[in-house]
């Protein structure tokens, strides 16, 4: 039997691969946007919906970034909302281990898995720095060398409180008067990051655990997955990329006694559908270039530059100053941590052979898609991916709101299902059964 | 005057062995149909919202620390998720769930009742409550809390927990106007998304925490969603009077209704309180005709029923009574704890609602979809407004 293709579907974010201005792009905040999108994907049988977070709005050279989507709503909030209008689909919530604690985040991830019959994953994230952590009690105290440190053992922490009531403490039986067991929910954690005693007041949620996910890419985030994570949000969305990033991680299992089926690996991957080949290619370009605006070219430039551009033309060539390498002027975003001054010399170069503007390049450089072509085209060539190892799914990130999933749903998904690699019906009730996890 | 009504909904009723009852549905108190189901039926009853009650630490028989029964309900959802659950599923109904500001973190709070708001398309409020017992401070590890003696409270040390409660509501109400209503422009003329003038730092600055803004959830549908604390004493009552939009007290004779609502009226004259006052709600744990039941569930608990509220087990119709006599006093409100669920919440619904309907004093349909609208509210600018630089 082929291996079965797990699939996601990402809401659109705050980054410029969301197209706010297209004429089919909807709110970005109105529940209904979420319902409709969650809706789709049950519809297409996807294992779950995942939300992204962001605890501060990005700026850019001391301004808040005005370019993108700017605002969204808090992640375990609408998911345990859309608990209410669907039924199978797992609802995966991005939060934050720096700037929250073990024991509130455990017992809303608990609650959700109550609330929506065992359909909770909990996305792991170790965002650390002091510009995020202004919003916050703890501020940003924590040194980044100590993010996986808190992070491993807030997990762990959440585990012992998940474990600390018994399938069987709830007895909840009138005649004998027994409502619990002796001692249920009682923890205690002693450790560097926390030391923390009490009872849990959660009891244990359908799935027990929820489903753990995780999308660190360093050495450190690798292992955090390895030992840790029930899926891997990855961004090695190519097939020789991928292939080598899935055996690496894969082969990391086996000394924390796991098997390989144990951690599913799903890249955050595009689509861009036509008629033909050729048709997909021009919408692809059409929708790179509604993604990368003339001044969205520029503050692209900007963030690599470390400095203002705003004088230059975006429809004109690329900035003849030189960057300035100091701290950068992009804040609450991933930063670019390679050399910045080599990637302006490659890009100059690049620009100078193919006579390209600062759009052109930026259009060249950022955001291409991952799939692109015919629905038989795309659903063979995420078949291939799954079956060659180079991934076990994918999440599926569109690009307009709310709409952005309905052509792989309509168009793609019944042929992976004709292939007999994707379900047509929902087999289990749990994430935990959609994705085949002990 | 408009009567506002609404249930205080908590595990399986506020009779510790209510549980027991033969109407409870104990093994269910986790599931979202048990949840949906009393939903409805505050729904069914017109009422204006009803609230979820939440804390960090394990039900216990004892004022301080954990205790060994397991004859009464123990463990409870987290009231916000609970909340949003049903929003989707109720759609007039306010949705009022309680939240810890002793604990949690006043952007973290901020960002998710906005996010009901949304959910609900205006129907969320808030309950920030003030959790000063050592239980729930040991569940983070941050504080550490002398012990609490009801009787002899340390009124310096419960005056800190309320400061610091007053200056997390100011930093959740900051958040929810720093985003003025009409921030997002969508220009494709100049590429912008938002206008940023429009948002705003709130740069609050306290002793307990800082907090540096925006929010990062657009402006609630309400403005500001509806905010409400229970007070039993002066402290919460100003508390209240700086900070929210409605107060739940708790007087046991119409003599002490009248004496507490003299105390608010100080309470808002001494923090110069400015725009609309306090509304002011009693609190009453209904037992309908529930002598005997009241009787026999004290008998399977071990204990008579002691409430911090009134306990009322009178009739429909003799609750309507003091409810119309106590709103001539100036209650606008009446908040009611169900003894025992659902069976009490239905009669709310399907007695005491008639009743007063019959008497003129409730609405016979849902006029408002908004809930600050239904509570007489006005829709409140940011306080931004205007002030970009």
């Amino acid at each position: 039997m082929p291996k079965q293709i797990h699939l996601a579907a990402h809401f659109p974010g705050v980054n410029n691969t969301t197209v706010w201005s297209d004429p089919e792009a909807g709110s970005q905040i109105d529940f209904a946007s979420f319902e409709r999108l969650a809706r789709t994907a049950e519809r297409g049988k996807f294992d779950f919906f995942f939300l992204a977070e962001g605890l501060r709005l990005r700026e850019l050279k001391g301004k808040i970034y005005d370019l993108d989507v700017v605002g969204r709503p808090e992640s375990l909030t609408v998911l345990s909302a859309l608990a209410g209008v669907t039924t199978h689909l797992g609802l995966a919530a991005t939060v934050n281990s720096t700037f929250n604690e073990p024991y509130e985040v455990a017992r809303r991830l608990a609650t959700l898995d109550h609330l929506s019959d065992g359909r909770a994953a909990w996305n792991v994230v170790t965002s650390w720095d002091a510009f995020t952590g202004e919003n916050f009690r703890r501020g940003g105290y924590l040194a980044e060398a100590d993010r996986y440190a808190r992070a491993r053992e807030f997990l762990a922490t959440a585990r012992e409180l998940w474990d600390s009531w018994s399938p069987d403490a709830l007895i909840g039986d009138a005649d004998s008067g027994r409502f619990v067991t002796e001692g249920a929910g009682e923890f205690r954690h002693e450790g560097p990051q926390f030391s923390i005693s009490g009872r849990f007041n959660v009891p244990r949620g359908p799935q027990g655990r929820p489903v753990i996910l995780q999308a660190g890419d360093s050495p450190e985030g690798r292992e955090f997955a390895a030992s840790d994570a029930d899926v891997i949000f990855s961004r090695h969305s190519t097939l020789e990329d991928g292939r080598a990033f899935y055996k690496d991680v894969k082969d990391r299992l086996g000394k924390y006694g796991r098997r390989p089926s144990d951690l599913k690996i799903l890249p955050a991957v595009t689509y861009v559908l036509g008629d033909t080949g050729e048709e997909a290619q021009e919408r692809a370009l059409h929708i790179r270039r509604q993604q990368v605006s003339g001044q969205t070219a520029l503050s692209f430039l900007e963030a690599i530059w470390g400095r203002d551009l705003s004088g230059y033309d975006p429809e004109g060539p690329l900035p003849d100053v030189e960057p300035d390498l100091g701290e950068g002027v992009s804040r609450g975003r991933a930063q670019f941590r390679g050399d910045r001054g080599a990637v302006v010399k490659q890009w100059r170069e690049l620009a100078a052979s193919r006579g390209y503007s600062i759009r052109d390049l930026a259009v060249e450089v950022t955001g291409r898609q991952t799939f692109v072509g015919t629905a038989a085209t795309v659903a063979d060539q995420l078949n291939e991916h799954v079956q060659t190892d180079a991934c076990d799914g994918f999440i599926i990130a569109p690009h307009v709101t709310p709409g952005g999933i309905d052509a792989f749903v309509d168009q793609v998904v019944p042929l992976l299902q004709e292939k007999g690699v994707f379900r047509t019906e929902y087999s289990g009730t749990t994430l935990r059964d959609h994705l085949e996890l002990s | 005057m408009t009567l506002h009504l609404s249930a205080a909904l908590d595990g399986a009723g506020w009779h510790p062995a209510a549980w027991r009852d033969p109407a409870a549905r104990p093994r269910e108190l986790f599931s979202a149909r048990y949840w949906a189901g009393l939903a409805a039926e505050a729904e069914r009853g017109l009422l204006d919202f009803v609230t979820f009650e939440d804390a960090f630490a394990l039900q216990s028989s004892r004022f301080e620390g954990h205790d060994d029964r397991t004859d009464q309900v123990r463990g409870r959802l987290d009231a916000v998720l609970l909340a949003a659950r049903l929003a989707p599923v109720t759609t007039h109904l306010g949705l009022v769930p309680t939240t810890s500001t002793t604990h949690s973190e006043p952007f973290h709070v901020a960002v998710g009742i906005a996010s009901l708001d949304h959910a609900s398309r205006g129907r969320a409020g808030w309950r920030p409550q003030v959790h000063g017992r050592d239980v729930d401070a040991r569940h983070f590890g941050r504080r550490e809390f002398p012990p609490l003696d009801p009787a002899a409270l340390d009124w310096g040390f419960v005056s800190t927990l309320f400061d610091e409660a007053a200056d997390f509501a100011e930093v959740v109400r900051r958040l929810w106007d720093s985003w003025e209503d009409d921030a997002e422009i969508r220009d494709a003329a100049t590429g912008r998304f938002i206008d940023r003038d429009k948002l705003h730092y709130i740069d609050f600055v306290g002793e307990h925490f800082s907090v540096r803004g925006p929010s990062i959830t657009p402006r609630p549908p309400q403005g500001q969603p509806l905010v409400t604390v229970l007070g039993h004493d002066v402290v919460p009552y100003e508390l209240a009077a700086r900070s929210a939009d409605v107060l739940y007290v708790t007087p046991h004779s119409r003599e002490q209704a009248a004496t507490i609502l003299g105390q608010v009226r100080d309470a808002e004259r001494t923090v110069v309180r400015t725009g609309e006052p306090l509304k002011v709600f009693a609190d009453v744990l209904v037992i309908f005709d529930g002598a005997e039941r009241k009787a026999r569930l004290d008998d399977l608990d071990g204990a008579e029923l002691f409430s911090d509220a009134l306990i009322f087990t009178g009739s429909a119709g003799e609750l309507a009574d003091l409810i119309l006599d106590w709103r001539e006093l100036g209650y606008e409100g009446f908040r009611l704890r169900p003894g025992v669920l659902p069976t009490d919440l239905a009669e709310i619904s399907g007695k005491l609602v008639p009743e007063l309907q019959r008497r003129g004093a409730f609405r016979t349909s849902y006029q408002e979809t908004v809930l600050r609208e239904r509570l007489g509210l006005p829709r409140p600018l940011s306080r931004y407004t205007g002030t970009a630089r």
